[in-house]
């Protein structure tokens, strides 16, 4: 117990917690400038809604990489691509699903 | 056998065995199966956007101050969470606890505020039953606002645990999953707060 507990202190992760402080300043940034870019600036709807996923996207990075340590250990690159094949089928069922359905709405 | 050597090859505690090793990558795992869960009730609210038939539109009932309260509330537990990481790896178990118990709080702030939320709306005439639409909205929130219920009482029986058993390669295990549980769910709401609520006030 007690030398596992000195492991755990002497891990280098000492000190400032420099990594969650940016991950969180950069979260209420892309916050704050999603809400920006529909409220004041006066763009069409879909560059309004391209620009906000991909401002989405950014946040869902700084969670994963900043705060989560998607990355860490010897399995961090399957946990990596793990997450990114969760999401290009996350897209792939959202857009698919929007475009199937959105064929013969004339006819309904 | 010198300490330091051991301290360099074994990393953070929750990593020291290959049992707690295997138990987080299985997590990620299930975090992937999670972001297919979101995407199949994203697509089908996406799919049903419009179809509000005699209920209000989104756009009637959607309040930018409240949507960015809940967002605050998240955001900032998401950041507390990361903290209560950060002090489990410096061995500090109180300063883990602390963090951990203001997680928990402002994630009832935020269950509090979103069952606030669903009450007026349906107060306003929309309610499960109401159209195609506000189905697939209740649901799509919902099943998140009933992730964080659970997230909360997850992370309070980590904690009895924490204060009964204290550090060691399984209770920081337990932490460190519940952390990525959590921040998980941030992922969830920044799209929710994307493709629901400000898709809706802008459309």
């Amino acid at each position: 117990m007690a030398q596992q507990k000195n492991e755990t202190a002497a891990q280098g992760h000492g000190g400032f917690p420099w990594r969650q402080v940016i991950g969180f300043i950069l979260s209420i940034v892309l916050t704050l400038l999603a809400v920006w870019v529909v409220y004041s600036l006066e763009l069409p709807a879909k560059v309004t809604l391209g620009i906000i996923i991909i401002f989405a996207f950014l946040q869902a990075s700084v969670q994963l990489f900043m705060f989560m340590h998607v990355t860490e250990t010897k399995d961090g690159s399957i946990q990596t691509w793990n997450m990114i094949h969760a999401f290009i089928a996350f897209i792939i069922i959202i857009v698919g699903s929007i475009w199937v359905m959105s064929f013969g709405m004339g006819y309904m | 056998m010198s300490s330091e050597t051991a301290e360099s090859v074994q990393g953070p505690l929750e990593y020291s065995t290959e049992e707690e090793r295997l138990k987080i990558f299985g997590f990620w795992i299930f975090l992937g199966a999670e972001v297919i869960l979101f995407g199949t009730l994203f697509a089908t609210y996406l799919v049903m956007y419009g179809r509000t038939g005699e209920g209000p539109d989104p756009g009637e009932l959607f309040k930018l101050k409240d949507l960015l309260i809940e967002t605050f509330l998240l955001l900032t537990s998401s950041f507390t969470g990361g903290l209560a990481v950060h002090e489990m790896r410096r061995g500090n178990l109180k300063g883990l606890l602390a963090w951990l118990a203001v997680t928990i709080l402002l994630g009832l702030g935020f269950v509090g505020e979103e069952a606030k939320e669903f009450i007026e709306y349906m107060g306003d005439g929309a309610s499960m039953g109401t159209s195609a639409y506000w189905s697939s909205f209740f649901t799509l929130v919902g099943t998140h606002g009933c992730h964080v219920s659970l997230g909360i009482l997850w992370i309070a029986g980590i904690m009895i645990q924490l204060a009964r058993r204290g550090l060691n390669a399984v209770t920081a295990r337990k932490v460190f999953i519940a952390s990525l549980y959590w921040h998980f769910l941030d992922v969830v709401w920044i799209f929710i707060f994307t493709l629901v609520y400000m898709t809706g006030m802008v459309m």
